[in-house]
């Protein structure tokens, strides 16, 4: 880092106060500041203000008091436009694209090259992206629409975005919470980059193991005031889970012993296409038995999401079948945690007991068959808001006004919940904050010890090797390689994952 | 019946698609930007009866056209205002601006010419003497700018990048207000230009005399999945229907069958023969900024 002087600072937001309702400030005096050259992480709970606190520095939202300044000037942003001015960048942590643009049409959008008469210059602007992507090896495909690619190329072209527009402040909103270890990596190597070239760099994460990786200070917040200011040599992990939570956490989930014989789920030769019409599930056979949880690894994109989908009945098979016990018993039916929770997950106009019920409308306690019962719904949802933890704490709260991590923990409480023999879960945990993690994965375990079958789709692989009886490692539409979480590590499932090793055909 | 493809019928068709085609290619504009634009009917409207007010106090039809683009353009910046700027639902802030539109012009009507339902005949384009239908011209330019516009530029580009993610382009520093007012008043502009072609063809205003022309524009506007080009080829056959319609008319088959076919076929086509039509994701929703 270089030296910091009080006229280097590029970023400081000075006594920022925001509030959506009344009673509660989202930021309650916020004071942060950051260095060019310098990476500065921004971490805290879920609903910490973290998010708002970016969105106020990028001119989204309007500070109710408070000063921001750039480069020792003081700046008022009325729009996002304000801010890209001066050289501010986000990459939000719910993508901003344009689903039927191109990926070039996306990057260039906003801050397009003309000829005359407004044309724009679609060469010039290519040639420009394509001299990003070299100089910091990001490869996308520049003409793929954008809304059918994976979260993962969707993440790169929003970096795209902030290079092409040459922001030297560049805020990344959880960027590594849908990233394999090696994306998580490449993503690094370039953040590292751009540090040397001077750009002051704001990393948003729930990872602490990041956090003291990459990261030259951190900024902690609890539940909208600072608690912390830190350089990240002269701390520790435990030191700022301390200061997250306000207390100390013990991390021990204690795995239970197998499940039992009865199958519920069993895959049998499986070929899906994906959206493209190209194969996206090439051949896969699975079993999975009641009280088991079976892992899939994978790099994002090599047919997990298609299989998920298929099994959930979201998605045609073009051969092969799937057969689940019980599912025709109408009472019952398959939870879901589905990866684009923006998507599927929830309805963000709708409010958050509404979201906690939904899909389960018909369900004895919240109906008589045609008119919702109320009453239960919303007893319902107290109950379930304390036991995961939901913040803001109001049933009646829109989905929307919460914070990503807590909209994560509503799907997966209704889901959890819910009376089914068999989970599809994907990432569960992408987003949440150490205690919120422990507490889905304790959830897990517990469901599966229930004797619930669960298929765990996930990228974080030491969530896997704690959570699985058996791992399947996915790559290129096949399972290659089936490992025993007791005697494998994170290392073995990453050749599997690249292609390096297989143990299957 | 061997009249049926002489040129004179092929350039029936075309004048028939005129008042179809240019609130349509107007509709594109705004439904691009995400503004579901059901005033086209009333834009027409004002347009056709503007148009007459200026030829009936100038003697030129150069004023009437002006004066049509003004009145279409200040009905959609009516629409503008109640859609974009307060909000309010796009469908009935329609309607009502439809239905204002029908009573206004009947009332001006009223009150210059002396009768609610009827204006006095006005010179028309002929006095221009040209050997060929400047409109038809005018409707080939716009369908090849707007082709260009939507598809070539950055104004393209913002518009329909505020239809269907209003989000991202204001996070892009876009606004979404500018790029949506602009789609609505284009479309204004063009579905007055519209009801001009109706005044001038006709020498003369009657009330209604859109007569559900802007509905239909809408529909093929859909029909033709929200590209110009699919519009224009859209308006041409409902221009192709009522051409025959007229042709049949003198045939012995009852009128009101005949009459039916250009709706009939409008029903059809929307509901089998164009397959899934997708609108611009956040069509019909107004913007709120979360704030
Ligand atoms: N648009 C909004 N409307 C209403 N309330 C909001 C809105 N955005 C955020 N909030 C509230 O402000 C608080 C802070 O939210 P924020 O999104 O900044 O949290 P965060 O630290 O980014 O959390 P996470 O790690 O879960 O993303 C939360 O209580 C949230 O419910
Ligand atoms: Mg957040």
């Amino acid at each position: 880092m270089r030296e910091q002087t009080a006229n280097s600072v590029s970023v400081q937001l000075i006594d920022i106060v925001k509030s959506f309702q009344a009673g509660y400030n989202a930021n309650d005096h916020v004071n942060f500041s950051a260095y060019p050259g310098e990476i500065h992480a921004l971490i805290g709970e879920n609903g910490a203000g973290k998010s708002t606190l970016m969105n106020i520095l990028y001119g989204m939202y309007q500070a109710d008091s408070g000063k921001i300044l750039i480069n020792g000037k003081e700046a008022k942003f009325r729009s996002p436009a304000d801010a890209i001015k001066l050289g501010v960048g986000m990459v939000h942590q719910h993508f901003m694209l344009v689903n039927t643009f191109s990926v070039l049409e996306n990057i260039i959008l906003g801050d397009e090259d003309t000829f005359r008469f407004d044309v724009i210059d679609m060469k010039r602007s290519k040639q420009k992206v394509i001299e990003l992507k070299k100089s910091f090896e990001i490869n996308v495909e520049l003409d793929d629409i954008s809304g059918g690619l994976a979260v993962g190329i969707q993440q790169k072209i929003e970096i795209l975005k902030l290079l092409y527009r040459n922001a030297e402040i560049m805020i990344l909103d959880e960027p590594t919470a849908i990233l394999t270890p090696q994306e998580t990596e490449e993503l690094f190597k370039t953040l590292a980059e751009l540090k040397n070239s001077g750009k002051t760099i704001i990393l948003i994460t729930h990872k602490l193991g990041e956090v003291l990786a990459i990261s030259d200070r951190v900024t902690v917040l609890r539940r909208g005031k600072v608690t912390g200011i830190l350089k990240t040599n002269q701390t520790s992990s435990n030191e700022l889970a301390k200061m997250i939570t306000g207390r100390s956490i013990e991390s021990q989930v204690i795995k239970k012993s197998a499940g039992g014989e009865k199958i519920i789920l069993e895959v049998n030769d499986l070929y899906i296409n994906n959206d493209r019409g190209s194969l996206a599930i090439n051949g896969i056979s699975l079993i999975i038995k009641e009280g088991e949880i079976f892992g899939i690894a994978g790099v994002e994109g090599n047919g997990q999401e298609e299989l998920a989908e298929a099994i959930c009945g979201l998605r045609k098979i073009s051969k092969g079948t799937i057969n689940i016990a019980g599912i025709d018993d109408f009472k019952k039916s398959i939870a879901h945690i589905p990866a684009n929770r923006h998507k599927y997950g929830i309805v963000k106009e709708f409010t958050l007991e509404e979201n906690l019920i939904l899909g389960r409308e018909k369900e004895e306690n919240f109906s008589n068959g045609w008119i919702l019962n109320n009453k239960k719904i919303n007893e319902f949802s107290e109950v379930i808001i304390e036991e995961y933890d939901i913040r803001p704490e109001n049933s009646k709260a829109l989905m929307e006004g919460l914070s990503g991590g807590n909209q994560q923990k509503a799907v997966a409480a209704r889901e959890m919940t819910k009376n089914s023999d068999l989970v599809v879960i994907s990432h569960p945990t992408r987003g949440l904050d150490i205690l919120a993690s422990e507490f889905v994965h304790r959830t897990i375990l517990e469901e599966s010890k229930k004797g619930k079958a669960i298929l765990l789709i996930s990228s974080d692989l030491s969530e896997l090797l704690k959570l699985s009886d058996k791992i399947a490692v996915m790559y290129n539409g096949r399972i290659t390689g089936e490992l025993d979480p007791k005697s494998t590590n994170e290392n073995e499932i990453g050749e599997y994952m690249t292609g390096l090793k297989s143990n299957k055909r | 019946m061997q009249e049926i493809l002489t040129a004179a019928f092929v350039l029936q068709t075309f004048r028939i698609s005129i008042p179809y085609l240019l609130p349509s290619l107007g509709a594109v504009y705004s439904e691009k930007g995400g503004v579901v634009n059901i005033a086209l009917e009333g834009m027409l409207l004002s347009g056709a009866f503007a148009a007459i007010i200026g030829i009936y106090y100038t003697g030129s039809v150069l004023t009437g056209i002006v004066c049509s683009l003004l009145a279409g353009i200040i009905v959609s910046i009516l629409h503008g205002l109640i859609t974009i700027t307060f909000k309010a639902n796009q469908i009935v802030s329609g309607i009502a601006l439809n239905i204002f539109a029908f009573g206004i012009t009947k009332f001006f009507c009223k009150l210059i010419f002396g009768s609610s339902s009827n204006s006095p005949r006005v010179i028309g384009l002929e006095s221009w003497g040209l050997p060929f239908n400047p409109f038809l011209l005018i409707c080939v330019l716009i369908l090849i700018i707007t082709v260009f516009a939507i598809n070539r530029t950055k104004f393209g580009l913002r518009l329909k990048a505020v239809g269907q993610n209003p989000e991202a382009a204001d996070s892009l520093g876009i606004s979404v207000s500018k790029m949506r007012y602009m789609g609505v008043i284009i479309s204004g502009a063009l579905a007055g230009l519209g009801g001009a072609w109706l005044a001038l063809d006709q020498h003369s205003f009657t009330d209604g005399m859109s007569a559900g022309r802007g509905y239909i524009a809408l529909a093929a506007m859909i029909i033709g999945k929200w590209k110009p080009t699919g519009a224009a080829l859209a308006c041409l056959l409902f221009g192709l229907a009522e051409s025959f319609t007229l042709q049949f008319q003198s045939s012995g088959v009852p009128t009101q069958f005949i009459q039916m076919l250009p709706y009939l076929l409008t029903i059809i086509v929307l509901a089998g023969f164009i397959g899934k039509a997708t609108p611009p994701a956040a069509d019909g929703i107004p913007y709120e900024k979360k704030d």
